[in-house]
């Protein structure tokens, strides 16, 4: 017998074997080693050409932490994201609530309406928001006519929050409207019955319950608008830098170029992200206890 | 009913890491009878029908199809087919391809598939319904898709895995009598699992009663419910009263015991029991039988007091207390009307109750 | 009666937004807000589209219909093959990555391994590692690849659009093992043993039983992938080379200089292809 389930055991390993070798492959060699290599770039010195040099140093960290220009552009981004992040939530959770509410039939109409703006290019998204935001554009057409004239939108630390929140906000809709549907609505009544008013209720009750889909929400609204630039670019008008801004020039457009400096930013955002998020879901476990 | 046997499993084991789900079975299963095996969940029945169809190997021991040793036969390649308890019908195939599906896999040709298709379905009695799928159908009817399924395909042997757990009481009832006249129809051996006393008892030939991978006793349902071998079939199958004790002699036939508290009773043991054997004593509520005290206990009488009664129909279930610790249920077929409730048993009545010994077993273990 | 019917139903929505069927305060004020909610959602998506056939030339302002930019953008050899290459790119990775995580969502969901959880983590971090990181490490990583190969065989290899494919191959992966795992854990492997037992190989039981339930899930799957790729902007600017250039890329490049129409032209072919494609995917749902 033990022979028969050797036998299967190596049937079964070759054919794990043919399953994962081609993902793992692709993953290890294009996702994992560049980020190695990210990482080993910001332990390296840039010559006046923007070429590498593999000499090892801590200068590129030194920088980021010294300069200001540096420093300012992480609290922005993470300040920005934070506010995001909390809009799209008191946004998004009501809105939950309305599509979970709804009745049956109407629930994944709505649902699909919600994802369809998701489902068409980013940038078309925010370029949208350009026309209207221009200086001659629709609202300040109107402002015009009735007579309060025109107003500086485009190109405003305003108008990129508007494009966060515009282009984050199904993300957050969807884990939320996941959690909010499995949520059982007569807990509400029956904590009602047991004397807990509306806000009681759903501090106590729906808000812990509902809490993975928060959790979800946040993170998946937060990670991309920590590194976005394109939306402070179009919309912000490039006039204040957002980390994505100045790791986008280090990378790409800066004279010279500088790419261990950018490695070493992006390493930096990925730490800051990964210690925001270990503090999110501590906080967050807790309330749900 | 022949006499060769289709299923034999030699002392079949098997283990699940630490847990062994199947203990040292041996079992010989006859052509054409409708077998089950019967236990409560995590009796290893399941097991036992897994490894018959190929999808779980023993541990040790062979399973044995028709005198052909299955070995590491994959399911596909046995000559059995099985019923499933969820049924697993195929959701994207419609009733007739899923009942085509295993004549397909034999290569069987169109016409003939479809020819033995339109018998199958005949034989279940889901004519018309070919078209439709799966969950378009009732969960009798998709029972019977599972059936035709399986009997599609001539299999040496049906397998049947709690085929009607999914169905309500009074479906359950209809199925459990289509199912045994349609096994006596195809004429093919059925080996069911089931954990409901009732439906085996009902429906089969023969009975193995299993319990914790052990295989505790087979027999025809008659012999399960009155000889049972061991306390848990006597307790599993049907109702009984048990009280324990310990064997003092023997008294022509019957084997003598004592209670702790000093009554003596006699009753059938399987095999002789030298004295000081720890034995359950065991007798059915039916077997009992109530009397009016006239002065002097007859033999193998207890006297006591009648605390409840309760009509239920059919009979009177009634509980008397023999002393301290014990009380007896008794029930009692209204052959008469009980509405004179002055002529019937009332709480507080003094009482003896009488254990006929042939109809009382005394059980070691 | 016809007038009244439109009025009819949009109070009996309002009035099914509660479970009761009662209207109350709180409802209404959720209702109206979710109004409000879908109003900013679609606005500028409807004017970008309108804005399309404006005389304008600036695009901000209705000046007359025209359909000028539509047939401009058709005329402009370097939008077009653009919208090529976007359309090339999506295609080889949506074929690549859909048939690459379907297999490992296969060896995830049906087999328990040493390292599992280690691999699973290496299948989600593209999910939650921010684009930007990943198109500047791909970029990074493609840079040095390509000095070694000048170094061995002295062949000057640019950044083209076979290494926005790889990218976002890489980044795809990820989600279509999410999807078709879905399906996976859906599927009732007792499937797999009734046709076992019917006496299917394991040939059979895979092309006639798994394939067939799990293909909506790989077709979800692969639809995620291609719109993925469509809409990729970062990785596409940071591994496409000059001449090679996508569509998101190139109306970023031409939206930073000025608002032109021809964009709002290309941007509403680029809706009408991603809702054509929402709508194929939900029909390939319903027809399961």
């Amino acid at each position: 017998m033990a022979t028969i389930q050797q036998q299967q055991q190596r049937r079964d390993r070759i054919r794990l074997a043919l399953l994962l070798t081609p993902g793992l492959l692709w993953l290890l060699l294009f996702f994992a080693l560049p980020l190695v290599i990210i990482f080993l770039y910001s332990f390296m010195t840039n010559d006046a050409l923007g070429r590498v040099v593999y000499e090892p140093t801590l200068n590129n960290y030194i920088t980021i932490f010294t300069q200001s220009l540096y420093v300012n552009a992480y609290w922005r981004s993470i300040w920005t994201s934070v506010l995001t992040t909390v809009i799209c939530l008191l946004i998004g959770y009501p809105l939950a609530v309305f599509i979970a509410r709804s009745p049956q039939q109407w629930r994944m109409p709505l649902l699909m309406l919600i994802l369809i703006p998701f489902w068409t290019n980013f940038l078309v998204r925010i370029y949208a928001w350009q026309i209207i935001l221009a200086n001659n554009g629709i609202i300040n057409s109107f402002l015009e006519i009735i007579g309060i004239g025109r107003l500086t939108l485009l190109n405003t630390e305003g108008a990129t929050l508007i494009g966060l929140i515009y282009g984050e906000l199904p993300f957050m809709v969807l884990p939320l409207y996941a959690a909010i549907d499995r949520f059982d609505f007569t807990l509400m009544e029956a904590a009602a019955d047991l004397g807990a008013n509306k806000v009681q209720a759903f501090l106590r009750i729906m808000l812990p319950m509902t809490m993975p889909g928060i959790v979800a929400g946040s993170v998946l609204v937060f990670i991309p608008t920590l590194g976005q630039f394109v939306v402070s670019e179009l919309l912000g008008g490039a006039k204040v830098d957002y980390l994505g801004n100045l790791i986008q020039r280090l990378f790409l457009r800066a004279n010279p170029i500088n790419w261990p400096l950018g490695s070493a930013m992006a390493v930096l955002m990925m730490l800051v992200l990964l210690v925001l998020i270990m503090m999110y879901f501590r906080v967050t476990s807790e309330e749900e206890r | 009913m022949s006499d060769s046997i289709a299923i034999e499993l030699c002392d079949v084991v098997k283990r699940f890491g630490d847990v062994v789900a199947v203990d040292h079975v041996n079992l010989q299963i006859r052509d054409g009878e409708f077998f089950s095996l019967l236990g409560p969940s995590g009796c290893g029945k399941t097991s036992t029908l897994r490894m018959i169809a190929g999808f779980e190997l023993p541990t040790a021991g062979s399973i044995l199809i028709h005198g052909r040793e299955m070995g590491i036969t994959p399911p596909h390649l046995r000559p059995v087919n099985t019923v499933f308890q969820s049924y697993a019908l195929f959701p994207h195939m419609t009733v007739a391809q899923n009942v085509a599906f295993g004549l397909e896999m034999r290569k069987t040709p169109k016409a003939e598939i479809a020819r033995q298709v339109k018998e199958a379905l005949e034989l279940v009695r889901l004519s018309g319904l070919e078209d439709r799928r799966p969950r378009q159908l009732s969960g009798g009817q998709q029972q019977r898709v599972a059936l035709a399924r399986a009997l599609v395909n001539h299999p040496e042997v049906l397998l049947l895995d709690e085929p009607l757990g999914a169905l309500d009481q009074k479906l359950r009832k209809e199925m459990q009598l289509e199912l045994k006249s349609l096994q006596a129809r195809v004429g093919i051996t059925f080996v069911f699992v089931t954990h409901d006393q009732e439906e085996a008892l009902t429906m089969s030939d023969r009975i193995a009663v299993m319990n914790k991978g052990k295989l505790l006793q087979v027999g025809t349902p008659t012999e399960i419910y009155e000889r049972p071998n061991c306390r848990f079939v006597a307790d599993f199958i049907g109702e009984t009263n048990f009280i324990d004790g310990v064997v003092i002699g023997r008294d022509g036939n019957y084997t003598v015991l004592e209670t702790p508290e000093g009554l003596r009773l006699r009753g059938l043991a399987a095999r002789p029991l030298s004295d000081g054997t720890a034995v359950t004593y065991s007798i059915r509520p039916e077997k009992v039988r109530l009397l009016a005290p006239n002065g002097e206990l007859p033999p193998n009488g207890l006297a006591g007091t009648v605390m409840t009664v309760n009509y239920i129909g059919s009979d009177t279930r009634i509980t008397v207390r023999i002393n301290d610790q014990r009380t007896i249920d008794i029930w009692e077929q209204n052959t008469r009307s009980t509405l004179d409730r002055d002529e019937y048993w009332q709480p507080g009545e003094a009482a003896v109750i009488v254990c006929p010994p042939d109809n009382a077993l005394v059980l070691s273990e | 009666m016809i007038k009244t019917a439109p009025a009819t139903t949009a109070s009996a929505r309002i009035r099914g937004a509660f479970s009761e069927g009662r209207l109350t305060w709180s409802g209404l004020a959720l209702t109206v807000f979710s109004i409000l909610v879908y109003l900013f959602l679609y606005v500028p998506i409807v004017i970008l589209v309108i804005f399309s056939f404006t005389r304008d030339e600036f695009g901000v302002r209705w000046t007359g219909f025209t359909f000028d930019w539509y047939i401009r953008l058709f005329n402009n050899p370097r939008m077009m093959g653009a919208a090529w290459n976007t359309l090339v790119v999506a295609t080889v990775s949506t074929i690549v990555s859909t048939i690459i995580g379907t297999l490992l969502a296969m060896a995830m969901e049906r087999y328990r391994f040493r390292g599992r959880n280690a691999i699973e983590g290496l299948i989600y971090l593209p999910i939650v590692v921010p684009e930007i990181v990943m198109a500047v490490a791909l970029l990074a990583f493609s840079a040095i690849i390509f000095d070694v190969i000048r170094m061995v065989t002295g062949e000057v290899l640019r950044r083209n659009l076979a290494t926005v494919t790889i990218g976002h191959i890489a980044f795809s992966i990820s989600f279509v093992v999410v999807v078709v795992r879905t399906s996976l854990k859906n599927f009732d492997r007792r499937l797999e043993e009734a046709a076992a037992d019917l006496g299917a190989d394991s040939w059979n039981i895979f092309w006639r039983i798994t394939f067939p339930l799990i293909l909506p899930g790989i077709i979800g799957g692969a639809l995620l992938a291609f719109t993925l790729s469509l809409d990729d902007f970062i990785i596409s600017l940071f591994l496409s080379g000059p001449g090679t250039s996508l569509l998101p890329v190139e109306v970023y490049n031409r939206v930073r200089r000025a608002i032109t129409p021809e964009i709002n032209a290309i941007s509403t072919l680029m809706l009408i292809l991603s809702m054509a494609l929402v709508a194929l995917s939900q029909v390939l749902q319903r027809r399961r």
